[in-house]
């Protein structure tokens, strides 16, 4: 390469590198603060600074021991949040896995509905149905109960999950029907013993989705539940703020342990969580 | 296999039979599960809800309320301002994490954290940093010889920051979204354009924007309409203080219900937003196929 060119070439780095840093401090920032504060006793916590001065973990010690008011929940609260998930988790599996081999083995005659309907609900926004559900759940008794919340949680995160499953169903080849043809297999023996195997990976995936919605979700629970060992982890937080003395270290403690799965499992599953809807928008177009 | 025990199925099928074996049955009762909880939990409550939003009373009560007008504007503001400023700063930054060095990936894979973190530590966080007496904001300011600013107690700076920390919040995730758009762009194109010596804006301009144009404006679409719902920020950031000024449609119809118990102004200020939601889902519709 010629001198000029490798100038140039030094000149992209250089400005790619004050770029990265900006990018860096943008993303971090708020995270490093919210770990620091969790660290910061709380005789410190009235002098703001760059970094902790005489970190404790005397925070975390307080929540896992449920040793404050605040967090006199904590593991409940933190196992509400878990139940709601996992159930969320195997029910959108399940619901999911079913009806992406419909949407993508069975050619029937009301595929275009199913499809329309599964993508209304995806795109229209959770919050716009929040009131009547808030009212029907009311009516038949549920409010304050961890099925309301899980009825909505498999509403809302299986459209996404149909979509992602029978993208990859589509992909997979015209045999496993064949096969079961010639087996004598119904519908019903070759979703089991041949189409489930073939769809683990992205049914894996699916599941971890549907848990992380659950995981985060705030309005619904925030609707749903109301007792304090009752609610999930996120409204408990939210609770904290009402108060004017909210001892915010104990805050960013509670919120640091509650963001450690979902960080841990966007990670692991990234490639999966965003593949869904990029595949279907190039495809669109 | 002994033919015997399959002789009465042998028989011309009936009917019934013919229909529990069709491929229409089939897909029902594989899509059934669905079926239901879109009926019931999509379907009925939004049949519900337009119900009752058809009192007209309940609009006139509405724009005569001027925190609902004030409402629209800052929605206005959140939906068509943050989401593009959002995405514009995506596609040129998934341009920035496309260039092939090892580093870059790294720190593609460290950008996603803000995605990763579910949005109420993020949110409280962001809280205690704008927090006038001992943010950090204002303890630099005040540091710099500035006059520190009440950040979340006053109109302009309060909705300011339910914007940053929504581009914040949600511009790893598009910026990933549009890095795979570019990446699905055959390299032949540039190869070709470098022959004829292009610049970077050129073939930004002639290449790889022409191509991803489409995905651009699905995605500002889904994501206009995911903002348009959106309760968590706005309501953990501010919950529409001070005075009420800086909620969203969201966080009113919240405040409407199960504050001053007013289910039917609650309901309306959804339906207000309903027929530009309805217009998106029709354009996506088209767009997108599943």
């Amino acid at each position: 390469m010629s001198a000029p060119g490798r100038g140039k070439r030094r000149g992209l780095r250089l400005g790619l590198s004050i770029l990265a840093i900006v990018i860096l401090v943008w993303t971090f920032f708020p995270v490093y603060y919210m770990l620091l504060l969790s660290f910061t006793p709380t005789d410190d916590l009235f002098k703001p600074g760059f970094y902790v001065e005489h970190p404790t973990v005397r925070s975390y010690t307080y929540t896992m021991g449920q040793d404050n008011p605040f967090v006199r929940y904590f593991w409940r609260q933190i196992g509400n949040s878990l139940a709601v998930a996992v159930w969320a988790m195997v029910l959108v599996m399940a619901i999911a896995a079913l009806g992406s081999f419909a949407m993508a083995r069975l050619n029937f005659r009301f595929r275009r509905f199913v499809s329309g309907l599964t993508l209304f609900t995806y795109v229209i926004p959770s919050s716009f149905l929040s009131i009547p559900f808030f009212k029907m759940m009311a009516d038949y008794d549920l409010i304050d109960t961890k099925l309301s919340l899980i009825l909505a949680m498999v509403t809302f995160a299986s459209p996404y999950a149909l979509w992602v499953l029978s993208d990859y169903a589509r992909s997979l080849p015209p045999e496993i029907e064949e096969a079961g043809a010639i087996d004598g297999a119904g519908t019903l023996a070759t979703f089991i013993h041949l189409y489930l195997p073939l769809i683990r990976p992205p049914l894996i995936a699916i599941g971890t989705y549907a848990f992380l919605y659950a995981w985060n979700e705030y309005l619904y629970a925030l609707l749903l539940l109301t007792g304090e060992p009752r609610v999930t982890l996120p409204v408990a937080m939210s609770n904290f703020l009402t108060t004017d003395n909210a001892p915010w270290n104990l805050l960013m403690a509670v919120s640091t342990v509650y963001a450690i799965p979902p960080v841990v499992l966007y990670y692991c599953f990234k490639r999966y969580l965003v593949s869904g809807l990029v595949s279907g928008a190039v495809s669109g177009t | 296999m002994s033919p015997t025990p399959r002789a009465g199925a042998r028989r011309a099928p009936t009917r019934v039979a013919r229909l529990l074996r069709s491929r229409t049955t089939h897909g029902f009762l594989f899509t059934a599960p669905l079926l239901f909880l879109f009926a019931a939990f999509v379907i009925y409550p939004m049949a519900f809800g337009v119900w009752y939003a058809l009192d007209a009373d309940s609009y006139r009560a509405l724009f005569a309320d001027p925190t609902f007008r004030a409402t629209l504007v800052n929605t206005l503001w959140y939906v068509g301002f943050a989401v593009n400023v959002k995405l514009v700063l995506a596609l040129l930054l998934s341009g920035i994490l496309d260039y092939p060095f090892r580093w870059i990936r790294i720190l593609a894979a460290l950008f996603l954290i803000p995605w990763a973190v579910p949005a109420l530590p993020g949110v409280l966080s962001f809280r205690w940093m704008l927090n006038s007496q001992w943010g950090i904001f204002n303890h630099l300011l005040t540091k710099l010889g500035f006059a520190s600013v009440p950040w979340l107690a006053q109109h302009d700076t309060a909705l300011g920051a339910v914007m940053v920390f929504h581009i914040w919040k949600y511009l790893p995730f598009w910026t990933i979204i549009f890095l795979a758009g570019r990446r699905a762009i055959p390299n032949e194109l540039y190869e070709a354009t470098a022959i004829d010596g292009a610049s970077p804006v050129q073939n930004f301009r002639y290449v790889t924007f022409p191509l991803l144009r489409n995905l651009y404006l699905i995605c500002t679409l889904l994501s206009m309409v995911f903002t348009l719902g959106d309760f968590t920020v706005p309501w953990l950031m501010t919950g529409g203080a001070p005075g009420d000024s800086t909620h969203v449609l969201a966080t009113l119809a919240y405040r409407y219900t199960f504050q001053m118990g007013r289910l039917e102004w609650g309901l309306a200020t959804f339906a207000v937003a309903l027929p530009v939601t309805l217009g998106f889902i029709g354009l996506l519709l088209r767009w997108v196929k599943i």
